[in-house]
């Protein structure tokens, strides 16, 4: 072994660098993290950004405001339809424009198989973090069936761009209300399949369990929305603080755990999923008749001003800001989105742990990278 | 014994035999050792070939999918043409690696695997070499691979390849304490370190049955420390794929990475065969005392059926695992061994001991 090579594996202190991505399996993505261990051991951690910055904000800024939610469904491309919901709700409430009942339950149904499909997709990604590959898989199967509803309405399974400023692109396919209802019984009836394979194994239980703990306060301070906040009894679900749609004649619980604990961002999740299926049971009968969309202008122009809107999306709160001065495209757009606050409180969590455990824990925040760099 | 219609010592020393007839003695051997040489190659490839086809479908039914399908029927050449883009693929040269511990450890690994393959006990009189000391040959050949597992990962220079190689000292070390002394359990039942003198003795029950209790302790131990020593999921720490990309062998390509999988699977291979020839009975037969007539017709089935049977049963069970369970960490893994499973094993061991001189056991 050559004096050279020695002095690249071992620095002083025994401390050591390595590069966890931009490409890593464990990243699920163009993430880097910086890490400095001491043997195992996380020592330091950076977490460096910006491999997939497509400058989506300053495109909006050329683009009408029908063309700015082709753009959305890129950045967080699991929360599609949140993200699309987002931009047009901002529009709508600037604009002063009631869109009709019927937009706003299939909206919400919309919300929640997207969070399903999300929380789906992570529960798949998240087991094989932890090196069970099995479980990729039996999410995926339940995922396509959401997927083949998305299909079946839009045409498209990923990113949907069914939005528009005012209401929906088109109708919803004749077989929407029966295939919720097929797969409600469906899903319900494969979820205990979930249980089985990871929340009651004793393997992931330890790898879980008191891992990563994220106090309240960390929660709050470093701005941690959604599931991973909810892990912490941080209560920032903003469909129960801001209803928007059809959220405020539904019921549901907002979970809330207060461990903090990889463990209890994971139980958020899995509870979600049985939430999610009985918004989705209370409003798909409930579906009124009417106009898919309400009549809009076909050059939208925002009166001078700043609009704001939140919505939930399957990570947490997406921000939409728009500064208009009166002319067909924003002056400037802003997102603030779930996945850049929840990222960079990793950081704290993973400091002293192994590197297993970083690991479990960036899976436990269900990271989604396009939507960091945007 | 009606067993002795399969009794394969009879085709071996024929040939035995008739080489000696026709040969001087040094030419005789010299044969011999190749054809021997020859066989267990062959039967190496083969296994290798199939235990990959195996696990691909095993893991598909797992999965809810089909796996391969596609070369041949139902797939089963697919492992042959991943063979030949292994062979034909690049040798990548790494920079700053010391080449010379980098090209030797796929052949350390692979030589500690057929070294281990040659003890094994296939059929009566169907075995490579048959020690008198089987056991403990075979315990110390197969912990021959952790050496190559460690250059390699010194050697590539790259820091994932290190921390999986150092991760996988730590691990096999541990676990061939466990190994070691769940076998031992055996042999202080039969007596014997030899591996065809074990399975004699379980001519009438095999020692899970007759060992009841003790036994089935280390038979637990055993399969689950095995699975940690061959490197295979929940404890493939040294692979560690969402953590390490591919642990000791991210670093390789081709051919030579062809070699650590190939081991690998070999090396579930012995396990299972180790399963077999101590705790299963080998390729004994599965007998019931006092059921004469079902007897005899588990006597008819072949040896080499029973010996596969088992052993492919085992390697099912290894695979399972694999397939269900997330990966520990590595601080659980050592805390599974040094706090739980060596404890356990080491007052089994005494207990048997106790057992034995009591005489409380079906013999």
């Amino acid at each position: 072994m050559s004096e050279e090579v020695k002095n690249i594996i071992v620095g002083e202190n025994e401390e050591y660098k390595i590069n966890m991505g931009p490409q890593h399996p464990s990243t699920h993505g163009v993430l880097r993290f910086e890490v400095t261990l001491k043997g195992e051991t996380v020592d330091e951690l950076k977490a460096h950004c910006g491999y997939i910055h497509r400058g989506i904000e300053k495109m909006c800024e050329k683009d009408t405001y029908q063309q700015i939610i082709h753009l959305t469904d890129r950045m967080d491309y699991l929360s599609a339809h949140h993200n699309n919901e987002a931009v047009c709700l901002c529009v709508e409430n600037a604009l002063e424009v009631e869109v009709p009942e019927r937009v706003k339950v299939i909206r919400t149904i919309l919300d929640e198989l997207g969070r399903i499909a999300s929380h789906q997709l992570w529960w798949s990604a998240f087991g094989m973090d932890l090196g069970g590959l099995t479980s990729f898989f039996y999410g995926l199967r339940d995922r396509e069936k959401i997927l083949d509803i998305f299909e079946e309405s839009f045409g498209s399974r990923l990113l949907h761009s069914y939005n528009t400023p005012g209401g929906l692109m088109n109708d919803i396919h004749p077989n929407f209300q029966k295939r919720i209802k097929e797969f409600i019984p469906y899903f319900r009836k494969k979820l205990p399949e979930y249980d089985d394979l990871l929340t009651n194994n004793v393997i992931f239980r330890n790898r879980t369990e008191g891992i990563g703990t994220m106090s309240k306060e960390e929660a709050i301070n470093w701005g941690v929305t959604g599931p991973s906040g909810r892990g912490s009894g941080f209560a920032c679900d903003v469909r129960k603080i801001a209803p928007y749609s059809a959220y405020d004649r539904v019921n549901f619980n907002e979970i809330l755990y207060n461990e903090g604990d990889t463990f209890a961002r994971y139980k958020v999740r899995m509870d979600e999923f049985h939430e999610s299926l009985s918004i989705l049971e209370q409003l798909v009968d409930n579906i009124p008749e009417g106009d898919f969309t309400a009549k809009m202008k076909p050059v939208i122009k925002l009166p001078e001003g700043e609009y704001y809107q939140r919505v939930e999306t399957a990570r947490g709160e997406l921000g939409v800001f728009i500064i208009s001065d009166g002319q067909k495209t924003p002056y400037r757009m802003k997102f603030r989105s779930p996945n850049f606050s929840n990222l960079f409180v990793i950081k704290e969590l993973a400091k002293g742990l192994k590197i297993a455990d970083l690991v479990a824990i960036s899976g436990s925040l269900d990271l989604v990278i396009p939507d960091i760099d945007r | 014994m009606s067993m002795n219609i399969y009794d394969m010592s009879t085709i071996t020393s024929a040939i035995d035999t008739s080489l000696k007839a026709n040969l001087s003695p040094f030419w005789a051997i010299t044969t011999e050792l190749v054809l021997v040489g020859l066989v267990v190659l062959t039967f190496y490839a083969i296994l290798g070939l199939f235990l990959v086809y195996a696990e691909r479908k095993v893991c598909a039914v797992m999965q809810n999918r089909l796996g391969p399908d596609r070369v041949g029927p139902k797939g089963i050449f697919q492992t042959i043409a991943d063979l030949i883009k292994l062979i034909t693929k690049e040798l990548i040269n790494i920079k700053n690696a010391d080449n010379f511990l980098f090209n030797v450890a796929p052949f350390i690994v692979v030589i500690a695997t057929f070294m281990a393959i040659a003890a094994i006990p296939f059929a009566k009189g169907l075995q490579a070499v048959d020690f008198n000391i089987g056991v403990f040959y075979v315990i110390a050949v197969s912990s021959l691979g952790v050496v190559g597992i460690l250059i390699a990962g010194w050697s590539s220079n790259s820091k994932y390849s290190l921390i999986g190689a150092m991760r996988s000292g730590a691990q096999v070390i541990s676990y061939e304490l466990s190994v070691g002394l769940s076998l031992l359990s055996v042999v202080i039942f039969s007596g014997t370190m030899q591996l065809s003198t074990i399975v004699e003795s379980q001519a009438d029950g095999w020692w899970l049955f007759k060992g009841h209790i003790p036994v089935l302790i280390s038979f637990v131990i055993f399969l689950i420390a095995s699975t940690a020593e061959t490197n295979r999921g929940p404890f493939d720490l040294a692979e560690a794929e969402s953590e390490l990309t591919a642990g000791f062998h991210t670093e390789y390509s081709g051919i030579k990475f062809a070699f650590f999988f190939l081991a690998e699977y070999i090396n579930m291979f012995i396990v299972a065969a180790m399963a077999t020839t101590v705790f299963l009975g080998g390729w004994m037969p599965f007998h019931i005392f006092g059921f004469t007539a079902f007897n005899h017709i588990m006597d008819y089935i072949p040896p080499i059926v029973w010996f596969f049977g088992k052993a492919g049963l085992m390697v099912f069970v290894i695979m399972w695992f694999k397939w269900t369970f997330p990966r520990l960490r590595i601080d659980q893994l050592l805390t599974l061994e040094w706090k739980y499973l060596l404890p356990i094993n080491l007052i089994n061991t005494l207990f048997i001991a106790f057992i034995v001189l009591m005489g409380w056991y079906f013999k």
